[in-house]
């Protein structure tokens, strides 16, 4: 697994502090809205909001951009959480009766590269608790704590149980006042509240999640969208407006948080800043794209605005505690999400809250069964709408709207060029949309064009989908993105792969059959080829059929999942013996288990799917011979097939872009040519392509280098390609396409690649100093950096489990370093590779402390592993052992959020116990060498450490 | 890679081209496949053409994986005439000359300076002596061999399993297991991966130097310890062209009992004891037992079963490029919107035939010849793919294969 830092070419102790001052991997931020959430408090002097989740975590929120984020050490859910107000300390409860204190500690400056960084403020867990009683026992519930009460002073805790006793528990050391114990003998009652959820009829309205607000004669029973988890008013606790009219209501609801204005008349909602549901509707692609042009911001934005229309913002948001100290972003980024629903959502990601900008549906392209049409405002903006007729008075709240009309609506594929303002973007039913930004309604019919990739390919037939019906009236496009063309691929499998060269006005898009070349100035498809093997039946056969021959990863998935729901019953009592029997169970179920086995053999070129084409891209090189350069295309296939083709486009010249749209050149069209085929001698899937120039630097993007945005790249040394498969990752030279360097990650590391990006990492010490660099995601949740385009192994970092399948699928790259996944449904962690740039919270919170005191000897945070996994004990003992500021340095390190998604579930196969420790426990012996690196892999968990080969 | 070959004119597939070498001249002839005749025939035949009747003749072939095969029989020379694509590559040498070490895989796929070439090129280097023919062993291409004997502990075995251009499957599966250690706490279980299963007929089952229940310790020289059963499987995948297990045999009665003195890879069982300087190992400088600083000096006593740059080199997955020249594919214009008229036609691979007429500017090794640059590897592995058991089909595919400008990969 980490061979490659061993090799013996002598480390290079100049090489070695570059290194440092370019790589360094944290986790920083998580984006979204938290993955089943259990519990809320608030607390009315900080105007802080806490969210506690199923998977332990407690989350802080107050101002847009001021978050807090603490992992308990267990993956146990949050019952209670608790503020002691105006302190910045707060007590949770968890569902194995443990009360854990938490404080908002100053960070510690953090090194980075030798330059110091300020800290801000973070989360740490300073104590915890649980009630005397007899742990081993299950049955004895009498000390199960019900009800937590804090006296006002903060100095005591009021601990009520199951058994009906009462302890009492001093703050902030957590120590018990024996002598007060009550036992069964007084029991607190919470007074009663004016807001109540439920009390619906059961017989009518018993399935519905519903929240009443009563004042005088006004009465709204607010709908929502999911599951009511608990829900504050934000108000104020000075003593003279106790009891003024609180301004807003906030409700934590399962998937997602809705904030009621209370004293605009009608109780409208308030869009949220950050805890966005990202997952209204599930995504299922996404895109990013960094410095956008102000001009390009600013439209967006406008139309964001439009959409919003009537329900308009005019109040702020009312949870406003701390203060957000983070500068302003430099640079403006986008984030686009792709949905199930056919909606691409672009979000504000330049900072640490995401917020939503604007929303684009392409459903209206199409004549659905639900037409949007006939009911013109999309439901899901539509917050307020009151139904009528029907007693008590009904209203419907929130935008989580899984249900997806048509799944062929769902989008698979986003570009966005940044400087025409060109988006394309591709579907499940095979459709490629071309849009334009428009800042004015506008009713058109959009031009469709069917491009068949089949090619007169004898012997298929399609069992699939049907193509989505284009509209065939006019609709209205409302001021945004509206579409221009619709290319409809046939058969309409889903589109694999899309590229988009905005100065030459063409498209490049793939399916499983095969990829086409679309040029939208005139309305020309100029290309479609046919990737099917002949011997490839199974790709005719649509994705229903298609699963089949996936049967034994669908059973073993289908198996992954019962196994998590039983085990996701088990934790929800869990003490420890049941702990132990949980433990010994899953043992026992592992041993049934018949081994798992695999096939040993080749990739053939007849194996299902060969022909699906994963990556396209265009580029300006040089491939028929090497003094004249021209437009080029590129594609990639499941089966390790590079097509290259030479491009004749009308007014692009050797190495100079002309205007277009001579009356003149209108008749000219362009050509394509097909100039190399290349086949990968292993048949791995090919991941990426990229056109690098003569100095080995990745060509930039279309406009970048004639608008003299980026420096041009250099066309008079020779041009070389770097084609990723999943086995290897190889340059090749151009125009000869020999082989120049190469490295064969999975023979050597068993690791096989899933997604590559070429990133630019800036030096956090020298101002002017930078690298292209190969990051390399794996199957295995790991990122491999390399040096470009010499392909030398730099470092190498755990990121996202590898169980978290849908996490490593979800993952994209920004141009600097940073990155983003998906660690549930509903969020997006993001981190940074780059030394120099991460976006985290940085934000202050004034505090009002009682007394200052230490944090208990023993409160050291466990480190939690990548993606949130718990080390094992091993990880937790050397934790423990060396360098506890640590913990303070690098605070996101220690609360990155567990995946719900996978964290219950249990691995199937029997290598469960091997540990990553294990093999460093293992390779340790072999040299001295070794024992360096196993010590800063050690450190690599909680301090900005760096891996160095 | 640039080079205009030549295509015969007036094709027919009955007749096989020759092109006879021997020292440094060339003879061309033809032979009908449908009647190639008895081998002492073809042998006059070669000796009348050369003219050099009293030569005693040793005769090779480059067969369509690019190995060097000899002919000495009927039945390979049958093989030779029905397999030559169209043309049929001879080298001859004189039988007290001969170099048997030149036969086997991958010979003539080397890089320039092979062997082969230099022993053609100069057939009185430093040859000291003409081994003892008993059986030719290299006449055979090997699929299997047990190396590093004399390295590796008689626990274990290493095997290579050549999977080049065979039509068998690999045919093996892998678990997980665990394995019982001794350790100074004694006992101990880990966890291992283990062989699950064979596939009969498969490459595995036939060497039988593989077994169910034998436990894989090592892919291409690097170990398995720590790795998931899916890491180890898609190790050996990316491997499997030239697959390396090291393995603790789950019957240890068969081993190797080594004489004392560790005389090397004397008393092997197999009999071919080659030393692999193993890529990874030595790459990586990692493994324990990793031919770090075996790869430098090749100890005297290696019987050369494949040539030791071999492995090392990185022939073995050239990847194949193709050239196609702009005139290949002309473009149409589109008149309309409704694009279907307007593409351009690619013509589906099964109908190469159709196509033959159309275009002929890529014809790769229409006659036979090695491409230029080295992609010679990855011809063959083209051949092997595109060949299906049934002859007819064969055939077909061979003509379509010199006349498209698409190549089917």
């Amino acid at each position: 697994m980490m061979k490659f830092r061993f090799r013996r070419q002598g480390t290079d102790p100049q090489r070695e502090k570059i290194k440092q001052e370019l790589f360094a991997f944290n986790k920083t931020v998580e984006h979204g809205f938290p993955h089943q959430p259990s519990a809320l408090a608030f607390d009315p002097k900080l105007q802080l909001m806490a969210i506690g989740t199923k998977s332990g975590a407690i989350k802080v929120y107050g101002a847009p951009g001021v978050e807090f984020t603490g992992l308990h050490q267990d993956t146990i859910a949050v019952t209670q959480i608790h503020f002691l107000p105006a302190q910045g300390s707060l007590l949770s409860l968890l569902d194995d009766n443990t009360i854990h204190l938490w404080e908002l500690v100053a960070r510690a400056p953090r090194e980075v590269g030798g330059v110091k960084k300020e800290g801000g403020l973070s989360m740490q867990e300073v104590g915890s608790y649980s009630l005397p009683g007899r742990p081993g026992i299950e049955s004895c519930s009498a000390t199960r704590v019900t009800v937590l009460l804090l006296l006002r002073s903060c100095n005591l805790l009021c601990i009520g149980t199951e058994g009906g006793g009462v302890y009492f528990l001093e703050l902030p050391s957590l120590s018990l006042r024996d002598c007060q114990t009550l036992l069964q003998d007084q029991i607190t009652q919470i007074s009663p509240v004016l807001l109540y959820s439920g009390g619906m009829p059961r017989a009518s309205y018993g399935d519905r999640h519903c929240l009443t607000i009563q004042q005088g004669k006004e009465h709204v029973t607010l709908d929502f969208t999911s599951r009511v988890i608990d829900f504050f008013t934000v108000h104020s606790t000075e003593q003279e407006n106790e009891f003024d009219e609180p301004p807003a209501l906030v409700v934590l609801l399962e998937e997602e948080l809705v904030v009621i204005d209370l004293q605009t008349p009608g109780w409208p909602s308030l869009p949220t800043p950050y805890l966005a549901p990202l997952h209204s509707s599930a995504i299922t692609c996404s895109f990013h794209v960094s410095s956008v042009p102000p001009k390009l911001w600013e439209r967006l934005v406008n139309a964001g605005k439009a959409q919003q229309g009537r329900q308009h913002i005019h109040k702020s948001w009312p949870i406003c505690g701390g203060k957000n100290l983070a500068p302003p972003a430099k640079q403006q980024e986008l984030l686009l999400t792709g949905h199930e629903d056919g909606t691409v959502r672009f979000w504000d990601a330049s900072g640490v809250a995401l917020t939503p900008l604007y929303k684009l549906s392409t459903a209206n392209v199409f004549h659905t069964d639900c037409d949007p049409y006939d009911n013109p405002q999309d439901p899901g903006d539509d917050q307020d709408v009151q139904q009528e007729e029907e007693w008590p008075p009904f209203r419907k709240v929130g935008c989580f709207d899984p249900y997806s009309d048509d799944p062929r609506l769902g989008i698979q594929k986003i570009n966005l060029c940044k400087y025409s303002n060109k988006l394309v973007v591709a579907g499940t039913a095979g459709q490629v949309i071309v849009l334009g930004l428009n800042d004015e309604r506008s009713d058109h019919l959009v031009d469709v064009l069917v491009v068949d990739l089949l090619q007169d390919r004898e012997g298929f037939t399609w069992k699939g989908h049907d193509r989505l019906e284009p509209r065939p009236k006019p609709a209205p496009f409302t001021p945004g993105f509206q579409p221009l063309v619709l290319v409809q691929c046939l058969p309409p499998a889903s589109v694999t792969a899309v590229a988009l060269q905005a100065e030459w006005n063409l498209i490049a898009f793939g399916t499983s059959h095969g990829f086409g070349l679309f040029d939208y100035h005139r309305r020309n498809a100029v290309l479609a080829r046919c990737t099917l093997h002949p011997n490839d039946s199974l790709a005719m056969e649509g994705p229903l059929s298609r699963v089949k021959s996936l049967k034994k990863s669908l059973r073993q998935s289908f198996r992954r999942i019962r196994k998590s729901r039983v085990s996701g019953k088990k934790r929800a009592v869990t003490t420890p013996t049941s702990k132990v029997q949980e433990a010994n169970a899953a043992l026992a179920e592992q041993e049934d288990i018949a081994p798992v086995q695999r096939r040993i053999e080749p990739r053939s070129a007849d194996d299902s799917l060969s022909g699906v084409v994963r990556c396209l891209c265009f580029a300006d090189t040089f491939l028929r011979d090497s003094t004249n350069h021209g437009p080029t295309l590129w594609a990639g296939t499941n089966s390790g097939s590079v097509y290259a083709y030479a491009l004749e486009v009308p007014g692009v010249g050797i190495g100079r872009v002309c205007e277009r749209g001579g009356a003149g050149e209108g008749s000219v069209c362009v050509e394509a040519v097909l100039g190399k085929e290349i086949q990968l001698m292993h048949r791995a899937p090919v991941v990426s392509i990229s056109v690098l120039d003569g100095r080995g630097k990745p060509l930039p993007d279309p406009y970048e280098a004639s608008q003299d945005l980026a420096i041009a790249p250099d066309m008079t040394n020779a041009h070389s390609v770097l084609i990723a498969s999943e086995e290897q990752l190889k340059v090749f030279s151009l125009p000869k396409v020999s082989a120049k360097t190469k490295f064969k990650l999975t023979a050597h590391e068993g690791c096989r690649v899933r997604k590559v990006a070429l990133v630019v990492f800036n030096s956090a010490v020298q101002e002017d100093y930078s690298e292209h660099t190969l990051v390399c995601l794996t199957n295995l949740g790991d990122m491999h950096l390399f040096t470009m385009p010499s392909l030398r192994p730099q470092v190498r970092y755990d990121c996202i489990r590898k169980e978290d399948i849908s996490g490593i699928a979800s993952c994209v790259f920004t141009k600097n370093g940073q990155g983003f996944y998906l660690i549930s449904p509903s969020e997006y962690e993001r981190f940074s590779l780059s030394a120099k740039i991460f976006t985290e919270p940085f934000c202050c919170v004034h505090l009002n402390r009682l007394s200052e005191h230490t944090p208990a000897s023993d409160g050291s945070i466990a480190q939690p592993q990548a993606n949130g996994t718990h080390k094992s004990q091993m990880g937790q003992a050397e934790g423990q052992t060396e360098e506890p500021q640590g913990i303070l340095s690098s605070p996101i390190l220690d609360t990155p959020l567990d995946s719900p998604l996978s964290c219950a579930d249990l691995t199937l196969d029997t290598t469960g116990e091997i540990t990553v420790e294990d093999v460093r426990e293992f390779l340790a012996t072999v040299d001295e060498a070794e024992n360096n690196l196993k010590n800063i892999q050690e450190e690599e968990g909680r301090s900005s450490g760096i891996l160095i080969n | 890679m640039n080079k205009n070959h030549r295509v015969p004119s007036n094709r027919s597939l009955s007749a096989v081209e020759v092109k006879s070498k021997f020292g440094a001249e060339f003879r061309r002839f033809s032979l009908d496949r449908s009647k190639p005749g008895r081998f002492d025939e073809f042998y006059g035949l070669l000796q009348h053409v050369h003219r050099i009747p009293n030569v005693e003749l040793l005769v090779g072939y480059a067969d369509v994986h690019g190995d060097l095969l000899p002919i000495n029989n009927d039945d390979n020379y049958h093989k030779a005439i029905s397999t030559a694509s169209p043309l049929l590559r001879l080298f001859l040498q004189r039988k007290e000359e001969a170099d048997y070490s030149t036969f086997g895989t991958d010979s003539l796929t080397r890089k320039k300076n092979t062997v082969l070439s230099a022993v053609l090129l100069r057939p009185d280097a430093a040859r000291k002596k003409a081994p003892v023919i008993i059986s030719l062993p290299r006449d055979f291409r090997p699929v299997s061999s047990i190396i590093d004997v004399d390295i590796l502990p008689e626990t274990h075995r290493r095997v290579r399993l050549y999977k080049h251009g065979q039509e068998k499957p690999l045919g093996f599966y892998i678990r997980d297991g665990s394995s019982v250690r001794v350790t100074p706490q004694g006992l101990e279980k880990v966890p291992g991966i283990f062989i699950s299963r064979m596939v009969p007929g498969g490459l595995a089952e036939s060497t039988g130097l593989l077994a169910v229940n034998d436990e894989v310790l090592e892919v291409n020289g690097i170990e398995v310890v720590g790795k998931s059963l899916d890491q180890v499987t898609d190790m050996m995948i990316a491997n499997s062209h030239n697959l390396i297990i090291t393995v603790k045999p789950a019957n240890q009665r068969n081993n190797v009992v080594r004489s004392g003195g560790g005389g090397g890879g004397g008393g092997t069982a197999s009999g071919s004891s080659g030393r692999s300087s193993d890529s990874g190992a030595s790459y990586y400088g990692c493994s324990s037992q990793g031919g770090v600083g075996a790869a430098a000096s090749m100890p005297t006593h290696i019987i050369q079963n494949f040539p030791v740059g071999d492995l090392d080199s990185d022939e073995d997955d050239e990847d194949l490029v193709i050239d196609a020249r702009g005139e290949a594919e002309p473009i149409r214009r589109a008149s309309s919107n409704y694009s279907m008229p307007s593409l351009p036609r690619y013509e589906p691979h099964l109908n190469l035939r159709a196509a033959a007429s159309s275009t002929s500017a890529l014809s790769i090794n229409a006659n036979g010849t090695l491409p230029a640059s080295g992609s010679s590897g990855s011809l063959s592995n083209t051949n092997a793919t595109l060949s299906t058991p049934s002859p007819d089909r064969a055939t077909e595919r061979r003509s379509l294969e010199e006349d498209g400008t698409v190549i089917t990969l």
